[in-house]
């Protein structure tokens, strides 16, 4: 068994124990138990509905990646490599990163509406500003010695995108992607509560509505699961795409 | 009048100064600096004289303030296909295999990668075997040698060295030396070095040239028609050579 699997037994198993000792402690009302939110998950998971939630918000996480990636990525990558455009941009990204965006949401559903689109331009907006960050330093970070060395083999500034300033923000990028993948789960819990019928943050508040405690804890569950897949995800991409920074 | 019709490159009067926030900062004061084909040059100072803003403009990546830079007769403004240039550093790409970092200049001029001619010269710079590991497994010289390597895939006429030798124990450093006075012997391009190591400019540098001072001038240049001769260092010659470019030297600080 690889040391990650083990880790991942060793760390569920763990979970299960204090999650149980809790359940006794504070009674099968307030905090379900392991037993019963693994049943309970077993016969949602019988109902197309239950994954309806599941796809919705899978469908929402996955287009706002997709957005926040393809337009915080090469503008963070123009950014750091330019000076006198990151001089120009950089009062504005100073002025709203600090903002905390979900005070915008009532604003961005307002402009992108109540549907997918508006909840979609929400999660982007949170993982847009942390690529962009991380991007643009990462990039402006490149060592003056990389800049000559590659000019001095005959190379272009495409040349200078394409084999150091793209391969060498690509750890940075992968880092920021699971920061913010973390923030992004969580706000999907909040856009998902207004304007919806479907998605895991409408399963667990209507869970909480109907004080089903067991279906509460499998929307948590679930939510896990999917930062779990994510963080695996990037963490498989980036071993493939990023093998020097492995070793 | 000199004729310098034949001059491989020629640094023309070149100064430099360099804008910063609290003012400008001179680095380079008038100097006038001329290399032969197949001829070594080494150019030896303390830190900040403006050796290696000299280096970098020969070798087309900074522009002089005042004056210019000839490479074959032709304005120097930007890097030359035949001109090659290693770093202290190494400027290589981590995450490119040694053997991705030798072959990239190549595919950046879209040439020929002949991948046995990149082999052979990676076994004669002794890293035979490791083509296919990644910079940061190697050791210092080891580095060394693949910046070495990469320079040297593009048959230069003109090899510039950065103090390329700064960051690596004694040995190893002299190891290298020998190496590439070796690989001078075999191909004879024109070589320009910059060190403050005095050994090191004295094994390889027919011509030296001693800078001193805050912004950088020629204090004097030192003919050393033996350098990168097999068995060079150790002999009569080169000791009374290193004397008097340390003597040199010590006069100006």
């Amino acid at each position: 068994m690889s040391s990650s699997r083990s880790g991942y037994v060793w760390g569920v198993l763990t979970l299960l124990a204090v999650w149980q000792v809790g359940a006794w402690w504070a009674g099968e009302s307030v905090l379900a138990g392991p037993a019963t939110v693994l049943a309970k998950l077993a016969s949602e998971a019988r109902t197309q509905k239950f994954w309806h939630h599941v796809g919705s918000s899978s469908i929402r996480v996955f287009a706002a990646l997709v957005v926040s990636f393809v337009s915080a990525v090469p503008l963070g990558l123009f950014l750091g490599s330019n000076a006198r455009a990151d001089r120009l941009a950089r009062p504005l990204i100073y002025l709203t990163y600090p903002v905390p965006k979900i005070v915008l949401l009532p604003l961005v559903l307002l402009i992108f509406g109540l549907g997918d689109m508006g909840k979609i331009a929400m999660l982007s907006l949170i993982l847009f500003f942390q690529l962009l960050i991380t991007t643009r330093d990462a990039a402006r970070a490149v060592p003056r010695s990389a800049r000559y060395a590659l000019f001095s083999l005959g190379g272009t500034k495409r040349h200078l995108f394409a084999h150091v300033i793209w391969p060498s923000t690509l750890p940075a990028v992968f880092t920021a992607l699971r920061i913010a993948t973390g923030t992004v789960v969580a706000v999907l819990f909040f856009v998902e509560s207004i304007g919806t019928r479907y998605g895991m943050g409408f399963y667990i508040l209507d869970a909480w509505g109907r004080a089903d405690v067991p279906q509460i804890f499998v929307g948590i569950v679930v939510l896990a699961l999917m930062g779990v897949i994510l963080y695996e995800t990037f963490d498989i991409l980036e071993r493939v795409f990023c093998k020097w920074s492995q070793l | 009048m000199q004729d310098t019709s034949h001059d491989l490159i020629r640094c023309i009067a070149v100064t430099k100064t360099y804008r910063a926030d609290n003012g400008p900062i001179p680095a380079l004061s008038n100097t006038d600096v001329c290399l032969s084909p197949g001829e070594t040059l080494a150019v030896v100072g303390p830190s900040g004289c403006g050796k290696s803003t000299l280096l970098l403009m020969m070798a087309g990546l900074e522009a002089p303030t005042t004056g210019r830079v000839e490479f074959k007769g032709e304005h120097l403004v930007r890097p030359h296909r035949a001109i090659s240039l290693v770093l202290q550093d190494y400027g290589l790409f981590p995450w490119k295999t040694v053997r991705d970092n030798v072959e990239l200049g190549l595919r950046i001029r879209r040439e020929l990668v002949n991948r046995e001619r990149v082999s052979d010269l990676l076994t004669e710079l002794d890293i035979g075997d490791k083509g296919e590991v990644f910079p940061q497994q190697l050791s210092g010289g080891q580095k060394q040698r693949v910046a070495l390597a990469r320079a040297l895939i593009l048959d230069p006429s003109l090899l510039l060295l950065d103090e390329p030798f700064a960051a690596l124990d004694t040995l190893t450093r002299e190891r290298l030396q020998d190496l590439v006075a070796e690989s001078w012997r075999a191909r004879k391009f024109g070589m320009a070095l910059v060190t403050h190591n005095i050994q090191e400019a004295v094994r390889l540098g027919q011509r030296i040239l001693v800078m001193g001072g805050t912004p950088g001038e020629v204090l004097e240049v030192v003919d050393n028609p033996s350098a990168c001769s097999p068995d060079y260092r150790g002999t009569q010659e080169f000791y009374e050579l290193y004397r008097r470019v340390r003597g040199r030297l010590e006069q100006a600080l």
